[in-house]
């Protein structure tokens, strides 16, 4: 109920602005008009978050704390063992550190998405369907949390503190990999975050089915294949993609075997991968969207 | 008399509340499961490397998994209970409404708590606990006592956790939006409990801070009641005493927090 008071904030900053009169356009340019407008709702609710500086210190503190402290655990786990299914920390970390990135820059762009359940729910998501933008971009910017900051900047630490301590020799090829790898990750986890507030069309109030695939599959990520069952790796490989955002690419730079005795070229196949999801992921909001029913208001 | 009647309407309220939520529920369940999963060959690589690790085998280990994610949402071990609620009625000024009701404020949201806290243990504790039994060797107690033992200390458990829950949600007295300290005690909350590491396997000093914390009554005491790791009369004193002492610091604060809200007129 709050939020509609603070949607409505939302619908004065983007109908005074230039995106006025773009719904014409929109066919043409959709994606550039996307962009526009998530750019606008986005600046728009950082300046509503600063408003309240304190509250927006700690929440970008709490975020990173909350992630910190997983890595916490594990560096409490290497404080008894040597290794956890044949991986160093380092190694660990190197692992934990993109995952962590990843999942860190699609949850800052795409996280406000699981809020799509709630919306469908309580009717609020008719405001944004009239309003002459794209909805994606309407859903995605809400909210903009820019204290998720906060788990990036815990990732893009850990990762620096992998990269400094792990082994690696370093060729043109393994550096050029790691920014491909960081922006695939954070393209699979967005599709993600798409796809989850598609399902959400379907299933209003079951949005915690979304958390398994995103907090689970970022947990499971920071962790060595070689830990996990065999069927669970395949899984994560051929049906629900994730071990292309760390686990494949990075045994490439790691200089370790590809799990599932897979060819080396698959390390490679992140970018392409992460292009595919994308698009199923479009496709299944498209098509949640068209079953969209309002609940009336 | 009367009043009990009262209180106890109000935990059937909150219990019936949540029971609507059938799709929610089982997202939870579904949730909780594959973080189970996870954790579960996380540990066992751990404890493969290590047997033994904190006084527990491989299968105790195992169960600790499961009775964590049955607990989870139970215990709200990550937040997430009546709080956000009560939080939500401060920064409105709704809670004004709440300090005329003949009813006392504190067992109210303890009573609505405790009404939540009941069925999210029999919505979304029971299916992963069994799912986790039926796919996994656990070392489980075979006589009832045990389990009586176990309920016992859950129980003491939702109590520790409102009290920390309550003291959180009052803090929006002063600072209005309160979501910030919410988040981090519920962070901190999270690890202290032992939701990602079991708490006897922390090291030294550090172990010994966090076993002697609140929190270490949400998961690590009725696990160890559960396994007869734990003697269950010392860890109820323990339990029994971190309660009052928050049930006590919560009535406090909400003496001082209500005299502010008179003061600003509502």
């Amino acid at each position: 109920m709050v939020d509609t008071g603070r949607v409505a904030d939302t619908g004065g900053a983007v109908e005074s602005g230039e995106v006025t009169g773009s719904g014409e356009l929109a066919r043409s340019g959709r994606v550039v008009d996307g962009l526009r407008v998530y750019r606008m709702i986005s600046a728009m609710w950082i300046r509503s978050t600063m408003a309240y500086r304190a509250s927006f210190l700690m929440t970008t503190l709490g975020n990173f704390t909350a992630t910190a402290l997983d890595f916490v655990a594990i560096m409490l786990m290497f404080s008894r063992v040597d290794a956890l299914g044949g991986y160093t920390l380092p190694q660990v970390a190197f692992l934990y550190g993109l995952s962590s990135t990843a999942f860190g820059l699609a949850d800052l762009l795409l996280g406000s998405m699981e809020k799509l359940g709630r919306r469908v729910r309580d009717g609020t998501l008719d405001t944004l369907l009239v309003r002459p933008a794209p909805v994606l971009a309407q859903m995605a910017a809400d909210q903009f949390g820019l204290r998720r900051l906060g788990r990036i900047t815990q990732g893009v630490m850990v990762l620096g503190y992998g990269l400094a301590t792990v082994d690696i020799d370093w060729t043109a090829l393994k550096l050029l990999l790691m920014p491909v790898m960081i922006l695939s990750g954070a393209g699979i986890f967005g599709a993600v975050f798409i796809a989850g507030a598609a399902f959400q069309f379907v299933a209003k109030d079951a949005s915690e089915v979304q958390n398994a695939f995103t907090y689970g599959g970022t947990t499971m990520l920071q962790y060595p294949p070689t830990v996990f069952a065999t069927e669970l790796v395949r899984g994560v490989t051929f049906v629900f993609p994730l071990a292309f955002v760390n686990w494949l690419p990075a045994t490439y730079v790691l200089g370790v075997p590809l799990p599932l005795g897979l060819p080396a070229w698959v390390a490679f196949l992140s970018p392409l991968v992460a292009v595919g999801c994308c698009a199923l992921a479009g496709l299944a909001w498209r098509a949640g969207l068209r079953t969209y029913q309002s609940t009336g208001n | 008399m009367g009043s009990g009647r009262l209180y106890l309407a109000v935990a059937a309220g909150g219990f019936r509340r949540y029971a609507t939520y059938r799709a929610a529920t089982a997202a939870g369940v579904f949730t909780n499961t594959v973080f189970g999963l996870i954790l579960v060959y996380t540990y066992t690589a751990l404890w493969d490397e290590k047997p033994h690790l904190g006084g527990y085998d491989l299968a105790q280990a195992v169960t600790y998994v499961w009775i964590g994610q049955s607990l989870f949402k139970t215990l709200a071990n990550g937040g997430g209970g009546v709080e956000s609620e009560l939080m939500e009625r401060i920064r409105t000024g709704d809670i004004a409404i709440d300090l005329y009701r003949p009813a006392d404020l504190q067992l109210w949201w303890l009573a609505a708590d405790l009404g939540r806290a009941g069925f999210e243990l029999l919505g979304r504790g029971v299916i992963p606990f069994v799912f986790g039994a039926l796919v996994f060797d656990l070392a489980l107690p075979t006589d009832v006592s045990s389990w009586v033992a176990f309920l016992g200390a859950v129980l003491l458990a939702m109590l520790v956790s409102f009290g920390i829950r309550y003291l959180v949600a009052l803090s929006a007295f002063w600072l209005l939006d309160g979501t910030g300290v919410a988040q981090m005690v519920m962070f901190v909350g999270w690890f202290c409990s032992g939701m990602i590491l079991p708490l006897n396997v922390f090291p030294g000093t550090l172990g010994e801070v966090v076993r002697a914390l609140p929190w270490s009554s949400l998961l690590q005491a009725p696990a160890d009641v559960l396994m007869g790791h734990a003697d269950p009369l010392g860890t109820y004193a323990f339990q029994a005493m971190w309660a009052v002492v928050l049930l006590a610091a919560g009535r406090m604060v909400q003496r001082a927090a209500t005299r502010r809200v008179v003061v600003q007129g509502g």
